[in-house]
């Protein structure tokens, strides 16, 4: 596949320790009092992107066609690196002696902080769009209200995911509306993914004592003034993709995020964690 | 249910502000936004790209391989053509 030459990047590696000489100094990182619930919910920011991203990423060489293929590819990549980012820091955070590949790879699954959403199985494409639609419509707000954290770590990362999750959420809800409003077939799958998934959403607004105390210490919003957002956002697309909200409870399937998973999980990450368990320090 | 093969595009990308949109390949979309963003997936995955134009290839007319000798072969002895035969002095540097 030809490919112009990369004339736009700069060398990655000047890049980023200039980056880390422009740290700010953050006095989130080092307060001892905050530290079980900053950590806890760097985790759900690290592991919502990281169990979504694998999720996406198995699609990669079975998408319906080529272009999809890569599409979903680099919607999970950027969901990798994102993790990066929040796995650095809460590994950064806990100053435990462990970093954010220890955190993704030898965590077992109750220790896992994300949502039930993402880590649902793919199902169709229907299912897979509808899915990353209905977390990238709330990625999106959180990490608009994120980059004016009273944390500057937080803040710069949500920067940066920001410019690639508008992307995912300008795709998902393209496809949502383009499926939902298609063929008789299409349309059918993409209602039936919905009602599937629309119990599984709530979780994403409900806030417990790890969320209030972030929230009360500026470094996150309070979710409850993101659902009004999120709801604007879905019905809005939803009305377009003529698919109709279900009228059942959205917070009917919670607990991911104390680490009460599904058994999708445990499939995860017997996939994902398999070979540094096996094969303790491995690189590559 | 019948597969119907999304129509073809070819796909033009320019690399930084001032050069011109440069053919980089093909892919295959249901219109010209999804072509669009399609492109932006397959070709420039590697921030290779300011701005992308699409085309349906249907659109594009191609000179007939068969034709090329009466096409191209009578500007093969044209030599003073090119603007090799004038001397640049030496002031004027790489031009």
């Amino acid at each position: 596949m030809p490919s112009l030459p990369d004339a736009a990047t700069p060398d990655v590696v000047a890049l980023a320790e200039r980056a880390a000489a422009e740290h700010h100094h953050d006095p989130h990182v080092a307060d001892v009092a905050l530290k079980p619930a900053f950590f806890d919910w760097l985790c759900r920011m690290g592991d919502n992107s990281l169990i979504l991203g694998h999720r996406i990423s198995e699609w990669c060489g079975h998408g319906p066609v080529l272009e999809e293929d890569i599409a979903l590819a680099n919607t999970a990549l950027d969901l990798i690196g994102q993790t990066q980012m929040w796995l650095g820091l809460a590994a950064e955070v806990e100053a435990d002696g462990r970093d954010a590949d220890d955190l993704a790879f030898l965590r077992d699954a109750m220790k896992f902080r994300n949502l039930k959403l993402v880590e649902l199985p793919n199902g169709d494409m229907a299912v897979t769009l509808m899915r990353e639609f209905l977390f990238d419509a709330f990625h999106y707000e959180l990490l608009t209200a994120l980059t004016i954290s009273s944390s500057p770590r937080v803040a710069e990362i949500a920067a940066k995911a920001l410019k690639e999750v508008s992307y995912h959420l300008e795709r998902s809800s393209d496809l949502v509306v383009r499926l939902g409003d298609g063929t008789e077939e299409s349309h059918t799958r993409m209602q039936a993914a919905l009602n599937k998934l629309w119990p599984y959403t709530g979780e994403m607004f409900a806030a417990d004592a790890v969320d209030e105390a972030v929230a009360e210490a500026g470094i996150a919003p309070a979710l409850a003034d993101l659902l009004p957002l999120w709801q604007r956002t879905v019905a809005d697309v939803l009305e377009e993709a003529t698919l109709v909200q279900p009228e059942q409870r959205f917070d009917a399937q919670t607990g991911g995020k104390q680490g009460r998973h599904t058994e999708h999980l445990g499939y995860i990450l017997a996939q994902m964690q398999f070979l540094q368990r096996a094969y303790p320090g491995a690189s590559w | 249910m019948t597969k119907k093969e999304w129509p073809l595009w070819e796909i033009f990308i320019r690399g930084q502000h001032g050069l011109n949109h440069r053919h980089v390949g093909s892919l295959h979309a249901p219109d010209a936004e999804m072509a669009i963003r399609n492109a932006r997936d397959v070709y420039t995955r590697r921030k290779e790209g300011v701005s992308i134009w699409v085309v349906p290839s249907s659109e594009i007319t191609a000179s007939t391989p068969s034709e090329k000798g009466p096409l191209f072969d009578p500007a093969e002895s044209k030599v003073y053509r090119h603007p090799t035969f004038f001397d640049i002095p030496d002031e004027v540097g790489h031009m």
